[in-house]
């Protein structure tokens, strides 16, 4: 939601501004910034285009001093905002500009470890990877791994439900979070959940989950840890086409195996990453497919013999594969380098997150690229989760050029109706935030999106807990398209892979 | 909340129906919802006549049970009122099975069964446990869940799409057909689990899995709790890939059952079935098909399950603490609990048999509660971790016993309730905190 351009007026008369004294009694002073040139830096998440600087940013370091922030929010009917990293690619902790930013970096301390129970419980602003390091010693992981989990929070991930490229073996952040200490919208600190999976009652853990912030801050994490696996392998196949690459995947479910991830990688993306990362992949492939398996040893070697011989079946040429870790980081550095790399074939990319049924992948592959084909000035590369339809198309253009812009947009727009159709989402991964809100009304009726808000209303009836994400109001309709300028910095930088 | 007014006559209601296209007869004496009789049953045959008869009972005030197959109909406390009983049953189609996509869709009366009959056909299953008679509804409603919890979840993990009629009557869908879907609220949350208390389900989306191509049960028995309590545990924790680690004892002091489930490749459950044997040690056992006591104990069963079922729910680092409270409190007022359930997932049932005295079960469940910590009164800012629900008890106890306990995050679940059900029609008073 971009509020009104830094004018350069006091903001000291605003709402938001009163707060600072009550905000630094409860936060410290160095808990809260009101500089408007530190302020800059909170101006958006992951997903530039989106800007807006906050009237305030709170850097809590406790759930007491969260629910006191939310609760003079509250008090002054000031609007609140949490976020996490910042690592969201659709611009659900877009600040507004009458606002207060909680940022919750500072709650990042893994407060107890119960390998016997398999569950740790964290705070919101520990990220992802660094749980998953906290139990390795136990022999355990934590199973959602979003390709951010470097540097994105867990708070982040419950908010976003996110997944990452395993997901199709282990699920979701719903499925590994069994409890959850949140700040409600009237500054309440409540738990949903027990860390039990069988709490008595509505699921609120459950929809609270992906509810994009609009429902409360979770401030305590009860998560599951999952065994790690006895083996790892990952296998690396070269297709003329997505359409084998596709065939294959069917194949593979067909024959019932699970792998822990299925990607692919279409030829455009192929050439961006080995520009960024020299990734050595087959040269002319149309397309290479990742299959990654993991599991008990025994059972990881029967898989990968099977998909080896699926993928020859369906007209592979260069078959790789991959068990020590060294090895599969270098079948993985071309994919996870796709995203960033396309900044080197084209000056700027508008990134989709749509979702098809499996089985509809080739057909809709196909329609993107007539629709690439149409559009001038635009191209667009696919990278996707092929093991369950999440496709991640980037509709590359030239923003010198006068128009193209508008036509990139509506390429993407066009892939969503696609995704639509074929009788999937506007969003697998990225949620809607303030990106794709516009897009709700195409994949929902107005009584599902009313019932929607009628949980919304239940949790927060004020509206003042990250208003204007997820459900599209009169105000985001002429939005500006998600153009993505520039990487987020620590992407520029090389330091995380955000896709 | 607002308790719904005195019934509506048998012919007003009739009348109200009428209009709805849907089958409506008189409610026989076997129609009654743990003792309350309705007016009359409504068979809604479509989404449009099941909303129209939710759109009838709201314009009328009356309040309506949901029912699928009826057979845990009477389980929880009575409904405060029940003027119709909106029987599901005719909705009965698999509306499609993306079999390339692992997913399918059915209206809410379609049999586990008759869907179990589809999906193995091709190789594939909804990887629940429940009773072939049982509803797709029915297990959603209910949250029903048996041994593959530990793997799989409950149905709400399994659950990717819904469509229900809310109680104003209006039609609602969310999630979709594809696994992979964070587009919106995920409103199917809401209803799994709910008990009928928020609308009716007339559809629901379930992601599959394929068929295991071997499964292998490793089973032992302990003379010793602690020792079957420590074995399932490091079950449960180790790598090799349990799909459920289950225990099971008839009575107090009796030896203790274990069965750890392995599913996979044949090669890879052999191999992993010798090593889990080594794992629960000396006199372990592996066999290819399920103990006698497998899921014969929780809400999975396919029994009729009379007298009292309790869930307990736990961390799993309680699980001893947890058979030792049984045992002790079993002691103290002399009643003989079966034991069994999904203890490598932190979830047991306790069954008292019907016959048992009321006020000794009433004693038992107070006691229990009090020794697994899971009694008095729910401070909503402390982690709860756990909880020992009555899923069903006769109604003799259920007069000096709360059925549900403490629950964390009550008054959220009132709020919820109040937005979907304003005039709270919708089987009232039968969940969690007299909602």
């Amino acid at each position: 939601m971009p509020g009104p351009a830094q004018d350069g007026l006091p903001v000291a008369a605003s709402p938001a501004a009163a707060l600072i004294p009550a905000m630094t009694r409860i936060c410290g002073a160095a808990g809260v910034v009101h500089e408007p040139s530190q302020l800059a830096t909170y101006e958006c998440d992951g997903l530039t285009s989106h800007r807006t600087a906050p009237a305030l940013v709170v850097l809590p370091e406790t759930a007491e001093q969260v629910a006191a922030v939310v609760r003079a929010c509250a008090g002054a009917g000031v609007p609140f905002v949490a976020r996490g990293s910042g690592t969201g690619l659709s611009g659900g902790a877009l600040p507004r500009s009458d606002g207060v930013l909680i940022v919750t970096s500072r709650m990042r301390r893994v407060l107890d470890i119960d390998p016997v129970s398999r569950r740790a419980i964290v705070e919101p602003g520990v990220t992802n990877l660094s749980v998953s390091k906290a139990v390795e010693p136990f022999g355990f992981f934590y199973a959602p791994d979003p390709s951010s989990q470097v540097i994105c929070s867990v708070g982040g991930n419950v908010a976003e439900n996110s997944g990452g490229a395993h997901c199709l073996k282990n699920g979701f952040t719903v499925h590994h979070v069994l409890g959850l200490e949140i700040v409600t919208p009237d500054g309440e600190l409540v738990w949903l959940g027990d860390g039990t999976g069988a709490a008595p009652g509505y699921d609120l853990l459950g929809a609270f989950t992906g509810s994009e912030g609009t429902l409360g801050i979770a401030t305590k994490i009860v998560v599951k840890l999952t065994p790690l696996p006895e083996a790892v392998t990952c296998l690396l196949a070269a297709f003329d086409s997505t359409s084998a690459g596709g065939t294959a995947v069917s194949a593979i479910i067909a024959a019932g195996i699970v792998p822990a991830a299925i990607e692919m990688m279409d030829a455009l993306s192929i050439e961006a990453a080995e520009a960024a990362v020299h990734c050595g992949y087959p040269e002319g492939a149309g397309a290479v497919l990742i299959v990654e398996l993991d599991g008990p040893a025994a059972d990881v070697e029967v898989d990968r013999a099977a998909v080896r011989s699926l993928c020859e079946e369906a007209g592979a040429g260069e078959i790789r594969i991959a068990d020590d870790p060294a090895e599969r980081a270098r079948i993985w550095a071309g994919r996870k380098s796709a995203f960033a790399a396309v900044g080197r074939i084209s000056p700027a990319y508008i990134v989709q997150d749509g979702v098809v049924p499996r089985t509809a992948l080739s057909r809709v592959l196909a329609r993107i690229s007539e629709l690439s084909d149409s559009a001038d000035g635009v191209r667009v590369a696919n990278v996707f989760h092929a093991g369950d339809g999440n496709l991640h198309p980037l509709v590359l253009f030239d923003d010198s050029v006068p128009g193209a812009g508008a036509a990139a947009e509506e390429v993407s727009g066009r892939i969503l109706d696609l995704c639509i159709e074929a009788g999937g989402s506007i969003t697998g991964e990225h949620g809607v935030g303030v990106d794709k809100s516009r897009y709700m009304t195409r994949m929902f009726g107005e009584d599902d999106l009313d019932t929607m808000q009628m949980l919304r209303c239940a949790f927060n009836p004020r509206n003042l807990c990250n208003p204007g994400k997820v459900f599209p109001t009169p105000r985001l309709c002429g939005e500006v398209p998600g153009v993505r300028r520039a990487p987020h910095p620590a992407v520029a930088s090389g330091e995380v892979d955000l896709f | 909340m607002p308790g719904p007014g005195a019934g509506v006559s048998g012919a007003e209601v009739a009348v109200a129906l009428a209009g709805t296209g849907a089958v409506v007869s008189d409610a026989s004496p076997a129609d009654a919802v743990a003792g309350v009789r309705p007016a009359c049953v409504a068979y809604p045959g479509t989404v449009e006549q099941a909303a129209g008869v939710l759109r009838a009972a709201a314009s009328l005030g009356m309040t309506v049970v949901p029912r699928g197959s009826g057979r845990r109909i009477s389980w929880g406390p009575p409904p405060a009122r029940c003027d119709v009983v909106a029987d599901m049953t005719q909705m009965n189609h698999i509306i499609e099975h993306a079999a390339g996509d692992l997913v399918v869709r059915a209206e809410t009366g379609v049999l586990l069964g008759q869907l179990s009959k589809v999906l193995t056909e091709k190789g594939q299953r909804l990887a629940l446990d429940a009773p072939a008679a049982a509803t797709v509804g029915g297990v959603v409603a209910t949250g029903t869940a048996g041994p593959l919890r530990l793997r799989y979840g409950t149905p709400r993990d399994l659950l990717i799409g819904i469509t229900v009629v809310r109680p104003d009557g209006r039609v609602a869908h969310s999630g979709g057909k594809v696994v992979k879907n964070v587009a919106g609220y995920d409103i199917g949350k809401l209803y799994a689990g709910s008990l009928g208390t928020l609308g009716l389900i007339t559809e629901a989306t379930f992601r599959l899995h394929p068929l295991a191509a071997m499964s292998a049960y490793v089973t032992r028995h302990y003379d010793d709790a602690a020792a079957a309590a420590e074995a399932v545990l490091a079950a449960a924790a180790s790598p090799l890939q349990a799909a459920a680690a289950e225990i099971e004892r008839d009575g107090p002091g009796a030896p203790v059952q274990v069965g750890i489930l392995l599913e996979g490749t044949p090669d890879g459950v052999s191999e992993r079935a010798d090593r889990m044997a080594a794992l629960l040690g000396h006199g372990a056992r592996t066999a290819l098909t399920p103990p006698g006591w497998w899921a014969a104990r929780g809400e999975a069963a396919p029994g009729a399950l009379g007298g009292t079922l309790i869930r307990v729910a736990f961390w799993a680092a309680e699980l001893r603490r947890v058979l030792d409270a049984i045992e002790l409190v079993a002691i103290e007022t002399q009643l003989r609990p079966a034991v069994g359930g999904s203890a490598g997932a932190g979830v047991l049932y306790v069954s008292l048999d019907a016959g048992e005295d009321a006020d000794q079960v009433a004693i038992f469940i107070r006691a229990l509660r009090a020794a697994t910590g899971h009694g008095g009164v729910q401070d909503p800012g402390a982690l709860a971790r756990g909880s020992v629900v009555v899923l069903t008890t006769p109604a003799a106890v259920q007069a000096s016993v709360d059925m549900w306990g403490p629950v964390p995050g009550l008054d959220l679940m009132r709020a919820v309730k109040r937005q979907f059900d304003p005039a709270n029609t919708m089987a009232p008073g039968r969940f969690a905190g007299g909602i």
